[in-house]
């Protein structure tokens, strides 16, 4: 563990603060921020042992001495930062995270309708930054190296909504009917707390549960198990 | 040797731009990596929160919109400063590309029948039962009809995750983490880039057929303040300036958002002021109706932003901690727009400055946001100069913009000319081969090496590169901003010259192994600084004002000497960029009266 010592003004946040340390003290610190806006998901990392976003933690609202450790789960890349662009592609291999149709785009046509309910329905899911708090802080991902947690499950479930993804609940199934998605969960929510979005991760892997419980007992396939 | 990777198409930026000429390239059957930065969910595009223009016309307040409305708010937005047979190609698609991310999956608001009163002006519009489920769209600034599409506020996000999806799902390649350092060349073709893997410092080659730069834009230039992601430094047009060949076009047309946030530069969409948000003087007083009594906040970008400034100078701002701004007031929209269609606003305004746009006032002021200016090409895409090299998005010169982008129609750019650039390159690849001269490989792999020895051992002295950008960044903001004078200009060149001269003799304080994150600094600030003297030389030079590009001494627009494009190139060991001028494509319209922005004009 290293120390660095930083004098605290009113505004001060840990974007600004690791990059004076950077800038001033240790000049080959590693971390990881890019909208510095809380948009984009990079710089989240253990914050006096919550995981968190950086950028949008004051110091003020942490105590006098902060201690920052890497994001656990994901591959460290050195410091503070940690790859998890390449488990979210994962993730998004195995979760087939677009919309499966087999219709072909038309650009004649005028667009399918959609009700604004739908669409706000999705976007609700679809607001997820990919910053890996909710894997963080998973008791399940830190023992299980291949579960979704809660964002694959989150992804999994914005296409269940989509009226555009064609796949029923027995191709669900067959992506998170197992210890690694759906039945992995504990079901102890660190993750619905701790989601800097406010995510409804809760309502989401309930719905999910259901839905694979229902696809169990009714597969309209034949599933792989 | 280092580390090769050939591929047939390799896309530099994963943004909007890159990732759709990506697929499209892919979708033809061509083999294609993308480099990035950081994962590509993270780039600068995710944080557009406003929207997209295409011109459906299916909102109330969209009816009869159609793409040569597109065309003419887009052709005064730019000063008629842009290429019209690109504005046209464009107007015509974005509808098109538009609905293709709905097919692949983008959840666009939809039009909802009824009747509902704008809370801007207390006036009701009805949408058609018709309509109904349609994409509709909201106003934004600069426009004749309502035409930004949006997803709530956070577009950029849906655009990029829906984009990136097709990426996962076509299996195109992507490497993250990457920084391409230089252009491999020789001979007017390119052949790829020298790159630096940020997971552990290591150089590696990409040789590439055909390689598409689309690196965003270069908002970091001016520091701190500006609304742009941190990793918006304009990498890919500073590599294409490296090769003395390859011109950038209009540099100087720089744009600043009416609306950041004080004190942290943190956007704040103009969908707060499409949905009737105002700005506020110090006295609480709403003035913007009285410069611009037609499209008050909803002037285009460049003329709110420079009114902004002049009710400042008159004293009317509020100076505060260090900062000097103006109010923005939304409260009057209510804490369920606010919450809803405006979440990513207040979020932002209540976590980085502690305000509640739903009782209190926000304090914003004009901070740089956006890039007209990169790499020149043609209506393929094809930049000037390289065979084989292609740009697109924020980082190119396409020049749908001119000296001024309309809100909205820059993510619009990305998907457009991402599409028509990926299919473009696409079609230059049939049948076409290439043989990669090696001793063109090892020179650049050597002039890099080099270059970050001498770095390391502070063979050329021991500037501290943060100090140097530092320098640069202020040079520009105190110099080079949205009012400009002649003195003021010439100044900023010359300051910029020495730090140009301090800037060649960086030497690190880290050793320089792995990943160090100061050498990764270090080898981009030889380059942006020239990009910074592109800007300042260019301003200096042209002696008039269009859009964004506002002379205080030179006042009015010329027509008879300016309409024109500056093309910065930087020779070998030059110390300013050579600038030429290159003709504007004028089509239909020709050179008129913006019709708002002029209106009040003291002159
Ligand atoms: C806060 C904000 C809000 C905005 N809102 C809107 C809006 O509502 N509507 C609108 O139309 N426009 C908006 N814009 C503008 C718009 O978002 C951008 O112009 C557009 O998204 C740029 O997309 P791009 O693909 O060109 O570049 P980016 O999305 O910036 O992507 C650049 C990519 O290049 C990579 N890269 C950079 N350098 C290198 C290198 N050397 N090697 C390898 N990779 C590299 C990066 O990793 C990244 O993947 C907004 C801009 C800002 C700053
Ligand atoms: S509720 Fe499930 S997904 Fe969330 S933290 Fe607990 S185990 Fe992980
Ligand atoms: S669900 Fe929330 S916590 Fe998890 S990755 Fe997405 S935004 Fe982060
Ligand atoms: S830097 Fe983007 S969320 Fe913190």
């Amino acid at each position: 563990m290293q120390e660095y010592r930083l004098e605290e003004y009113p505004g001060l946040n840990l974007y600004i603060a690791l990059n004076k340390i950077r800038e001033e003290q240790d000049s080959s610190l590693q971390f990881d921020f890019v909208c510095r806006a809380g948009i984009c998901g990079s710089c989240a990392m253990v914050i006096n042992g919550r995981p968190g976003l950086a950028c949008k933690t004051l110091v003020s609202t942490l105590s006098r001495t902060i201690t920052l450790t890497p994001l656990p789960v994901f591959k460290l890349v050195g410091d503070l930062s940690v790859d998890t662009g390449t488990w979210f592609r994962e993730m998004a291999e195995r979760a087939g995270s677009w919309v499966h149709t087999d219709k072909e785009f038309d650009p004649e046509a005028e667009e399918e309708r959609m009700s604004n309910e739908k669409a706000i329905e999705i976007f609700e899911l679809e607001r997820c930054i990919e910053c890996g708090c909710c894997i963080a802080s998973c008791g399940t991902a830190n023992m299980r190296e291949d579960f979704m947690g809660a964002a694959g499950l989150n992804r999994i479930a914005r296409f269940m909504i989509d009226p555009r993804d064609q796949r029923d609940g027995a191709d669900f199934f067959e992506v998170v009917g197992s210890d690694d998605g759906a039945f992995g969960c504990m079901g102890l929510m660190a993750c619905d707390d701790l989601c800097p979005k406010d995510l409804p991760l809760q309502a989401q892997l309930s719905r999910v549960r259901r839905a694979m419980a229902k696809a169990a007992f009714a597969p309209k396939k034949k599933v792989a198990f | 040797m280092v580390e090769t990777i050939i591929t047939d198409v390799l896309v530099v930026g994963a943004g909007l731009a890159g990732e759709r000429a990506a697929i499209e390239a892919s979708s033809y059957g061509h083999d294609v990596i993308m480099l990035s930065l950081v994962p590509p969910r993270r780039s600068h595009s995710a944080a557009a929160q406003g929207g997209m223009q295409a011109s459906f016309g299916n909102s109330a307040k969209g009816l009869g919109d159609n793409p040569d409305i597109h065309f003419a708010d887009t052709v005064k937005g730019s000063d008629w400063g842009a290429d019209q047979d690109r504005v046209r190609l464009f107007c015509d698609l974005a509808p098109v590309a538009a609905r293709q991310m709905a097919h692949w999956g983008i959840p666009w608001n939809r039009v909802v029948a009824g009747k509902k009163q704008l809370p801007k002006d207390g006036s009701w519009i009805e949408d058609s039962k018709e309509n109904e489920g349609l994409i509709t769209a909201r106003d934004f600034g600069g426009v004749a009809k309502w035409r930004c599409c949006y997803t709530s506020d956070g577009t950029g996000h849906t655009l990029l995750y829906t984009m990136d999806n097709v990426v996962v799902q076509l299996g195109i390649k992507m490497h993250d983490r990457i920084e391409a350092i230089s252009l491999i060349y020789d001979d007017g073709t390119c052949y790829g880039v020298v790159a630096r893997n940020l997971r552990n410092g290591e150089i590696r080659v990409y040789l590439a057929k055909s390689t598409i730069i689309a690196t965003g834009g270069a908002g970091r230039l001016y520091g701190m303040m500006s609304t742009n992601a941190v990793i918006s430094e304009g990498m890919g047009q500073a590599l294409c300036l490296d090769t003395g060949i390859v011109p950038l076009g209009n540099m100087e047309a720089v744009q600043f958002h009416p609306t950041g946030l004080a004190h942290v530069s943190i956007l704040m969409t103009e969908g707060a002021r499409g949905d009737g948000g105002y700005l506020l003087d110090k006295n609480l007083h709403r003035f913007m109706p009285e410069y611009e009594p037609k499209k008050a906040e909803l002037a285009s970008r460049d003329v709110v932003s420079r009114r902004m400034v002049e009710h400042m100078r008159k004293g009317l701002g509020i100076e505060e901690a260090g900062d000097h701004f103006l109010w923005l007031d939304v409260r009057h929209l209510g804490k369920e727009h606010l919450e809803t269609n405006l979440r990513d606003v207040t979020e932002m305004a209540r976590d980085f400055v502690g305000v509640d746009p739903v009782k209190e006032l926000v304090p914003v002021r004009p901070t740089q946001h956006y890039t007209m200016g990169g790499i020149r090409t043609n209506i393929d895409g094809a930049a000037s100069g390289l065979k084989g090299l292609y740009a697109c998005g924020e980082a190119s010169c396409w020049d749908m913009h001119g000296f001024n982008r309309l809100g909205g129609n820059s993510v619009a750019e990305t998907v457009v000319a991402g599409m028509i650039v990926g299919r473009k390159v696409a079609e230059h690849l049939e049948g076409y081969e290439v043989s990669y001269p090696t001793h063109v490989i090892r020179d650049a792999v050597a002039r890099q090496e080099d270059r970050i020895n001498r770095l390391v051992k502070c063979s050329d002295g021991k500037e501290n590169c943060y100090e140097v950008s530092a320098a640069m960044s202020e040079i520009l903001e105190k110099r080079v901003h949205i009012f400009r004078q002649g003195p003021e200009l010439e100044k900023a060149v010359s300051e910029l010259q020495e730090v140009y001269a301090r800037a060649l003799k960086i030497g690190l304080r880290s050793n320089g192994v792995g990943v160090d994150p100061e050498l990764a600094q270090a080898l981009k600030i030889p380059g942006l600084v020239r990009m910074a003297l592109c800007v300042a030389y260019g301003a200096l030079k042209r002696t008039e004002s269009r859009g964004s590009h506002y002379r205080e001494d030179f006042p009015s627009r010329d027509d008879k000497n300016w309409l024109k494009r500056t093309l910065a190139r930087w020779p070998e060991g030059a110390e300013l960029p050579e600038l030429k001028y290159g003709k504007i494509v004028i089509t239909e319209s020709q050179p008129g009266d913006r019709g708002y922005g002029e209106s009040a004009r003291k002159d």
